[in-house]
This record gives structure tokens, C-alpha cells and sequence, in this order.
């Protein structure tokens, strides 16, 4: 047994990014595509039931603890961290690809994170990495949009470490199991992994800062951030029934947003809400088949939105452009990125024989097996939904629809093998999906493929698809972004911060100007009495005084007698 | 993939240099293709037998012919209004936030 030994696998990649700035370009790739196989093999050779355990001051922490769950999130991390890798070694910057192979090594230490303190501190770190990971977009707006990021994410951490501290006076312990809403301590633990899962009302963050990343860039955030606070959610809070109605509106906040929007990296941000509200609401339920329904769904959900936006940073890195109503007509000649587009867009929308198709409709089933009617409704109507805003929007307005008259050619090789390689995992995880369901955290009972369950998703899909053709005229797009919630710390408390300091500003200026006057006013005063003219300055002749003192002396006299 | 907008099809003198797909002629051609595809996603409806989601309960709506095309149809358009009505409100200038 390895019990008393065993090295916390997420910090193989967060030490090893250090080495990435002294490599030359050839080792750097090595690295790259190295690391995460090196990880990959720690978190298979660690026992399945492995800890370690340290004292720290009255607690225990235990900086790794191997768990199903842990495993798959941690298995689908590193595969992410390796395609990223290759994605992006040609054209990323040293910068960005150290920051995203922290940020992706701390997201794997929070899977095997035993206790809160150990998550807390791999939490933050991720915040950190993902933050330079914006900032290396480069531009004016990628610095803005990275220290609103970091804004969000800190103040997220904040609500996160008070909800911990409370937790552990209250029982006297920082293990990191299933918890009960029932305490300021759990709430607040709560609210600080919605935070990093993008649940209302701060879910802005994701459409605000992702696409202001570069094209690399990009594929990392979206792997990672969200993810584990799905899997800390998993862990933490399964069952809880508040997610369920959390989920469901970031389902459809995805998709009504994702359907105004016209960046198409933005539609593709938005679609990330989207798709984890389907695993919170999966989360919420709470059986085991929901609970495996939204593991396997994070893990075929972060290969396909990779491989969704690794085409869209093609895209943008061929034509610069990102915007529906500068592209279209691309498929002529960047036939190989939209065919991984249209893989990516077939596999989030859960066509059959798609990883889609097999993870996702365990979450529907989950729900229809406990009876809940309106939500299985809903997330029917939500799949329907998933087709229309990136199934088809993304690759009809990016590839097809109008003729921009574009010819860029497709990406060099290490982008295309990138992508290549998550289409294969998409179709291959979609077409065999034993080896998934094999690690998956409860015994999987589940046959995604009869007769009537591909029958119902081709006709709910085809459908879905004529409603987008017959409404396209209803979805051209504009120039136009969508106000939500980043409204009020972009636009309001600033508005109100600039109308309170003019009017501070002119308040003070009255202020400052009576007390200028006030002042003068008793300049003048001393220098009526006290000046060379004043009359307390003059030099009086002796006679007056000699007079004044008789008239006093005739004064006391008076008085005297009176 | 086939309903390329007007103005890309009027300039007729152009169609031997445009992609089959944007050829104003082949318009129809696509639509009918989808319409075909649709039909035939109907089709087993004649042979397949749902089972119903909700055993327990009275809910039997989900085993009836064509449910899942005419639900995945409505909730798709119902989408698309909401949003439309959405974005009256919640749209701006993509230069909103830049001043």
C-alpha cells in the first residue's frame, strides 16, 4: 500500500509548468504533451482507496484522497491539458502555456482534495493561473476583462474560505464530504462553488472574460473552472434540492443568450452555462443515476466544448474576425476545422452516437425516473434548445449562411491534430461508451441505445433543426451585445460612482469656496484692526493716554463717591 | 444548410463561381431535402411502440404519434420569440461598454 506516501498528482503538472519557461521550443513540447501523461499515470497508479493525512493544528487534512469521481474528473483534466498543449504550443505564449498548465494542475489537485483547506488553496491558485491565462489575449480589453475576472473569483474565494472556517467551528472538522444546507457555513461553501460554476445571478463572468482570451486560451478556461465546481458540487452537495431550479435556469439562460448573441466565441461561453446547469440540476436530483448522469456529462462536456471552441480559435486565428456577420461561407476553404466544428456542435447537441448522446440523456432519464414531469419537460425542451443556440448557430453562421467571401486556409498541423483527436474521442466515447460508464462513480444500469430513444432524440433534434430554418430570418444577426447581470459593476455602480463624485466634486468646490472667503473675510478684519491703517496698530500720541487715564481716574472718583 | 440569404442570390452572373449551396436554383432543392428528412424521421412512428417516461403517473403524452418533433418544433420556435422579445430589452451596441 502507498498509504504513507503518495504524491498529490495535480502537482506534478503545477511543479512541472514551472520547467515550461527554461525549455527550448522542442523540449517545451515534450513537456507539454508529457506532463499530462505523467499525471495521467499517478492518478491510475494511485490505490483506488489511497489518502495521505497530515495534523494541522487541530485538524486533519488529508492533501490526497483517491475517489471514483476524483479520478474521472481528474482522467479528463489531463487528456484536456494534453490537447490544449498540443492545440497551442506553436502560436500560445510561454506565459499563457505555464498558466494554463498551473491552472490545469490545480484543478486536479482539487479532485483529490480530501479536505476544504487542500481545495481552498488549489481553489485560489486556479483563480491566479486562469486570470494570467486572460490576461495573455493580450489586449487592453483582455486586462480589463481579466481583473473583473479576478474580481469575481476572489470575492467568490472570500464567500468560499468564511463558509470554511464557519463550517469547521461548527463541527470541528475539515473533511470534505456530502454536506447539509443547514448552517451559515454550508450555505456560503454553497454559494461559493456557484460562483465558480456560473449560477445566477454572476454568471456573466464566463461570456465576459473567456473570449477575451486567445485562441488557446480559450480552450483551457473553458475546461476547467467550471468543471470543478461541478465536481465539488458533486461531492459536496448532491441532492440538495435548491440546485434543481439553479440548474434549469442556467440552462436557459444559456440558450436565450447564446441566441442574441453574435461573437461567436461568446455564443459558445454562453453555451458553457448552458451545459453545467444540465449537470447542477443533474446535481439537485441527486440519484445515483443523476449524479453519474452529471459526471459523465462534465467529462464529454469538456472534450466537445474544447473541441467547439479549439474551432472557433482557428477561425479567429485564420481570419482575425469573430463576429456571425463578418464569417460565413468558411467550409469552402477550412473544410477540416468546420468538420471538427460540426462534430463538436453534433456532439453538445447529443446526436446519437455522439458522447452527447450517451451522457447527457442520463440526466433526462434520471429525472423521469423520479417522477419530476416539469423538469424532464424542461430539459427535453433544453436539448431541443441545446441544438438551436450552438448546434447549428455556431456552425451555420461561422462556416455556412452568406458567402463573407473569406478563403483563409485551415490551421497548421498541431491544430488540426488537436482537433482531430477530440472528434475521434467525441464519436469513439458516443459509439462505445462502456470504458466511460466503467468509471463512472455508482454501477451504471443504463442502455442508451434502443429503438425508441434514438427514434425520439433523431425526431426532438431534426425538428429542433427546421425550427431554426424556418425562424432564420428571425436570428439575423446585429451588431449588438445583451445587458445582464455585469451590467451593475460595469455600467451602474459605475454611473453612480461618477454621479457621485461630480457631485462631491461640486459640493466640496461650494465648501472649499466659503472657507476661501471666510478666511479672506478675516484677513481683511486683522488688517483693518492690525495693519499699518489699523487702529489698534497706530502709534497713539502720549496726550491720549494721559487723557484716558484722567477719565479713568475720574471714573473710580465717581464711583467711589456714588 | 440551405437557406442562403436574398442577397447573395442576386447577383446571377456570379453562380458558376459560387458553391453549389449558394446557387438561388439549388434553394429548393435543399428545402426539399430537409422536408424529406423530417418525413422520414416520422416514419417509425408507424411501428414504434414509446414507452412512457412516467409510469406512475396519468402523463401519457410522451407516447404519443410524434410528440418528441412536434415538442422539440414548438419549444425551439417558443425559444426563439422569448428571445427575441428579450433582446427589445436587454440589446445594445456591441461599443456599449467601450466609451
Amino acid at each position: 500500500m502507498m498509504s504513507d506516501f503518495a504524491f498529490p498528482p495535480g502537482l506534478i503538472m503545477v511543479l512541472g509548468a514551472m520547467l515550461i519557461p527554461m525549455l527550448g521550443e522542442r523540449q517545451r513540447l515534450f513537456a507539454l504533451l508529457g506532463l499530462p501523461v505523467l499525471t495521467l499515470g499517478a492518478v491510475w497508479g494511485l490505490p483506488a482507496d489511497a489518502s495521505v493525512q497530515l495534523a494541522f493544528l487541530d485538524y486533519t487534512l488529508e492533501p490526497v484522497r483517491s475517489t471514483a469521481v476524483g479520478r474521472l474528473f481528474a482522467t479528463v483534466f489531463a487528456i484536456m491539458a494534453f490537447a490544449g498543449g498540443l492545440y497551442a504550443h506553436r502560436q500560445a505564449s510561454v506565459t499563457e502555456l505555464t498558466a494554463a498548465f498551473i491552472y490545469a494542475g490545480a484543478a486536479i489537485g482539487v479532485t483529490f482534495a480530501g479536505d476544504l483547506l487542500t481545495l481552498f488553496v488549489f481553489w485560489e491558485v486556479m483563480a491566479l493561473g486562469s486570470t494570467i491565462v486572460v490576461w495573455s489575449g493580450g489586449t487592453q480589453t483582455a486586462y480589463l476583462a481579466g481583473i473583473r475576472y479576478l474580481l469575481i473569483h476572489l470575492f467568490g474565494g472570500v464567500v468560499l474560505m468564511v463558509g470554511i472556517v464557519a463550517y469547521a467551528v461548527d463541527t470541528g472538522s475539515l473533511n470534505f464530504t456530502a454536506m447539509q444546507l443547514e448552517s451559515l457555513g454550508t450555505w456560503l461553501i454553497l454559494i461559493g462553488f456557484l460562483v465558480n460554476a456560473g449560477a445566477p445571478p454572476l454568471s456573466a463572468w464566463i461570456p465576459d472574460a473567456y473570449p477575451e482570451a486567445s485562441p488557446s486560451g480559450t480552450v483551457f478556461l473553458s475546461a476547467f473552472t467550471t468543471k470543478t465546481a461541478v465536481f465539488a458540487l458533486l461531492v459536496g452537495f448532491p441532492g440538495a434540492d435548491i440546485l434543481v431550479p439553479i440548474g434549469l435556469y442556467m440552462v436557459f439562460y444559456g440558450i436565450i443568450y447564446a441566441l442574441l448573441e453574435n461573437d461567436m466565441r461568446r455564443i459558445l461561453a454562453y453555451s458553457i452555462v448552458n451545459q453545467v446547469g444540465f449537470m447542477v440540476a443533474a446535481i439537485g436530483i441527486g440519484t445515483s443515476m443523476a449524479l453519474n448522469g452529471a459526471a459523465a456529462h462534465a467529462f464529454a462536456h469538456i472534450i466537445y466544448k474544447a473541441l467547439l471552441l479549439m474551432s472557433a480559435g482557428s477561425v479567429l486565428l485564420m481570419t482575425g474576425k469573430r463576429k456571425c456577420t463578418d464569417l460565413g461561407g468558411l467550409f469552402q476553404s477550412m473544410p477540416v476545422t468546420a468538420i471538427n466544428g460540426i462534430v463538436g456542435a453534433l456532439a453538445i447537441s447529443a446526436f446519437p452516437f455522439t458522447s452527447g448522446f450517451v451522457t447527457k440523456s442520463l440526466e433526462t432519464s434520471a429525472a423521469a425516473n423520479e417522477g419530476m414531469l416539469i423538469v424532464w419537460l424542461l430539459l427535453l425542451a433544453a436539448s431541443a434548445g441545446v441544438f438551436l443556440h450552438a448546434g447549428i448557430k455556431f456552425p451555420w453562421f461561422v462556416f455556412f449562411q452568406k458567402d463573407s467571401g473569406l478563403r483563409p486556409p485551415d490551421p497548421p498541423a498541431n491544430l488540426r491534430l488537436a482537433m482531430w483527436l477530440f472528434s475521434f474521442l467525441c464519436l469513439a466515447i458516443g459509439i462505445y461508451p462502456q470504458p466511460l460508464y466503467a468509471i463512472l462513480p455508482y454501477p451504471v444500469d443504463y442502455q442508451p441505445y434502443t429503438v425508441d430513444h434514438l427514434v425520439t432524440q433523431f425526431q426532438v433534434l431534426l425538428f429542433a433543426g427546421f425550427a431554426f430554418f424556418v425562424m432564420l430570418k428571425q436570428m439575423r444577426r446585429t451588431l449588438t451585445i445583451s445587458l445582464d447581470f455585469d451590467w451593475f459593476y460595469r455600467k451602474f455602480f459605475n454611473e453612480i460612482g461618477n454621479e457621485f463624485t461630480g457631485r462631491t466634486s461640486i459640493a466640496r468646490g461650494i465648501q472649499e469656496q466659503k472657507a476661501v472667503a471666510g478666511i479672506r473675510r478675516m484677513i481683511d478684519r486683522l488688517y483693518r484692526h492690525h495693519g499699518p491703517q489699523g487702529i489698534l496698530a497706530r502709534a497713539w500720541p502720549t496726550g491720549s493716554m494721559v487723557i484716558w487715564v484722567a477719565v479713568m481716574l475720574g471714573l473710580s472718583l465717581a464711583l467711589y463717591y456714588a | 444548410m440551405n437557406t442562403p440569404p436574398k442577397d447573395t442570390n442576386t447577383q446571377t452572373g456570379q453562380d458558376e463561381r459560387k458553391h453549389w449551396l449558394y446557387r438561388s436554383e439549388n434553394l429548393p432543392k435543399l428545402w426539399l431535402i430537409q422536408i424529406v428528412i423530417l418525413l422520414l424521421a416520422l416514419l417509425p412512428e408507424f411501428f414504434v411502440h414509446h414507452h412512457p417516461h412516467f409510469e406512475q403517473s396519468s402523463f401519457t403524452l410522451d407516447t404519443s404519434f410524434g410528440f418528441f418533433a412536434w415538442y422539440g418544433f414548438m419549444t425551439c420556435a417558443g425559444m426563439v420569440a422569448v428571445a427575441k422579445i428579450l433582446g427589445i430589452f436587454l440589446k445594445r451596441k456591441d461599443t456599449y461598454y467601450d466609451e
